[in-house]
């Protein structure tokens, strides 16, 4: 069971997220992290939750729990030229998964439906493995249950007949209130999600691993380089004939239009 | 990687059972070791205790031993599954072996095609183990193809470590044995030292601008981890050891798991005493043992997984 799919799935659901636009508010792993403490994974687990557990050294361990969604920021590039960059990273569903053709037991799969990566809980027996063969650090492995954990995809969420059909997307999709993230059949090349990776020029994530990740990530769109304005000109600019102050508000508004 | 305690003994002792094993089914299979039926429950003996005793701890470390057994369905695609398949499938032939030799008191003969075959699947044992490590991608130290070479050395010139103190104990003095013992410590120094030479000078292939795609930007810096504590992938694979460190440690591999044996087994075979030359090699198997304690350590915390760039 953990060969992978012999045949390309039918579809490849996945997610795509937008870099341009995330502004890393962590809404999208807070309610991952919701969602799947009632679902197909539970429970969540956290540790420390409060801390003064102290670790072998005596320094306090930190709170730490199993989360499926993890959002980092970037910095890229130098000076005035640099950006930051809000990057949420969950599992990308990868076609080549090598977390999954490492299980010993059969516990990690690849759906041949859709291409979903998943962990039988009843299966696992904790070797830890599989997040050793992940690049991207998706997999998080819950210390009381003892047994990898991993996203779903909200696999008992878009399935479901119980909720409006309209809320059958990933949890992360769903709450995101800039619409950074979008969820689609990426082996579809005509779907709406594949047609936007392929405008935006939507890419993979370390591509040399070669483990061909489902989910794409849009690039952040080139900066506007906008004319410096100054908005304490000198005084001797003003011909004095209108209020000063309106007029920094008029040159400022002037420029901000004609950007 | 953080170094793995349970797998570290495990790798240590199942490899140094393993090497033992497939030395007593080649050379029994030769007619070139001593036939003596307490000669084979011992050294058969320690290759078992040493074999299970490594497998039992390597269990250690798994969330649900109890599921172990599930381990063995795999095969098809795993390196791991494989390895458990092998390390029971060693036993077979080893325990029709053992009531051959033991038991039986043949170890010639129709017997010693058991041996043979308890010591091709030691060597398929060991091999796999290695795979596991060296079909990692994600872990550029490992995906080497000194990673195999190694292990199997390793696994050998302990074993015949070992093969060669059980002997002394028996009062036997086998210039074949020591002359393996001396070539295996030399090969396995040697295998060591071209791995390392080559994860020194490995080309860097994934940075953090290829893990987050954001290079043509320019160089990309981490400004916030995901939480303020570190996350179970962080606690996993970001175990980093120091530079000075590592060579020093290096160092001391070199000279107890290599160095010290070499000149102990020298001067045992100049040695004419039978109880100094037999305490030597006893201490010659023990540093190597210890220097791939050591090895293995480092094999683990000098290892860094790509997952790593994100943080």
């Amino acid at each position: 069971m953990t060969s992978l799919p012999a045949q390309t799935p039918d579809r490849q659901l996945g997610l795509v997220i937008d870099l341009d636009i995330c502004v890393g508010c962590h809404a999208c792993a807070v309610n991952c992290k919701e969602w799947n403490s009632g679902g197909h994974s539970a429970p969540m687990t956290d540790w420390n939750a409060y801390g003064g557990e102290t670790d072998s050294e005596g320094q306090d361990e930190g709170a730490w729990g199993v989360w499926f969604n993890r959002i980092n920021a970037y910095e890229a590039g130098d000076g005035t030229a640099s950006q930051t960059v809000y990057f949420p990273r969950s599992c990308l569903h990868c076609a080549d998964a090598k977390c999954v053709t490492v299980c010993p037991t059969g516990a990690s799969y690849k759906r041949s439906s859709d291409g979903i990566v998943l962990v039988d809980a009843d299966l696992c027996i904790g070797c830890k493995l599989c997040s050793w063969a992940c690049p991207y650090g998706a997999r998080e492995y819950d210390a009381t249950d003892k047994v990898m954990k991993k996203c779903t995809l909200c696999v008992d969420r878009i399935y479901n007949d119980n909720v409006p059909e309209a809320e059958r997307i990933p949890a992360c999709v769903s709450t995101c209130p800039v619409g950074a993230r979008h969820y689609g059949d990426l082996g579809d090349p005509n779907s709406e999600i594949s047609l936007l990776v392929a405008a935006r020029g939507g890419y993979d994530l370390m591509p040399e691993m070669g483990y061909r990740p489902t989910n794409k990530y849009l690039p952040p769109r080139p900066r506007q380089v906008a004319e410096v304005v100054d908005l304490n000109p000198s005084p001797a600019a003003n011909d004095g004939t209108t209020a000063g102050a309106g007029n920094n508000l008029l040159a400022w508004v002037d420029a901000m239009l004609s950007r | 990687m953080h170094p793995a305690f349970s797998v570290i003994i495990f790798t240590t002792s199942s490899g140094a059972g393993y090497g033992l094993m497939a030395l007593l089914g080649f050379l029994g299979m030769f007619g070139l070791l001593p036939t003596s039926q307490t000669f084979g429950a011992v050294a058969l003996g320690l290759a078992f205790v040493l074999i299970t005793g490594g497998l039992l701890t390597s269990t250690l470390h798994l969330g649900h031993p109890e599921r172990a057994w599930r381990a063995f369905s795999q095969w098809r695609s795993s390196w791991l599954s494989r390895e458990g398949v092998l390390a029971v499938a060693t036993y077979v032939p080893m325990v029709i072996f053992a009531i051959g030799w033991v038991i039986l008191g043949e170890p010639a003969q129709f017997w010693s095609w058991f041996g043979l075959a308890a010591a091709v699947l030691a060597v398929a044992t060991v091999a796999a183990t290695a795979m596991i490590y060296a079909s990692l991608v994600t872990i550029p130290n490992w995906a080497t193809k000194w990673t195999l070479p190694v292990y199997l050395a390793l696994a050998v010139m302990t074993g015949a470590l070992w093969l060669a103190v059980v002997l002394c104990a028996f009062g036997y003095s086998s210039n074949l044995v020591g002359n393996v013992a001396i070539i295996a410590v030399i090969v396995a120094g040697l295998l060591k030292r071209l791995y390392w030479q080559s994860i020194d000078t490995a080309v860097v292939v994934s940075t953090a601008e290829s893990a987050t795609g954001l290079g043509h930007l320019g160089a990309v810096r981490v400004l916030e981890q995901p939480t303020t504590s570190a996350t179970y992938v962080m606690r996993e694979m970001g175990y980093r050891i120091a530079r000075k460190h590592s060579d020093r440690l290096r160092r001391i591999t070199l000279g107890v798991g290599f160095l010290v044996p070499l000149i102990l087994l020298a001067a045992a075979s100049a040695v004419e005493n039978p109880l100094i030359s037999g305490l030597l090699i006893f201490l010659a198997a023990l540093a190597g043992s210890l220097g791939v304690i050591t090895e293995r350590w480092l094999f683990f915390a000098e290892a860094k997984h790509v997952s790593m760039l994100y943080h």
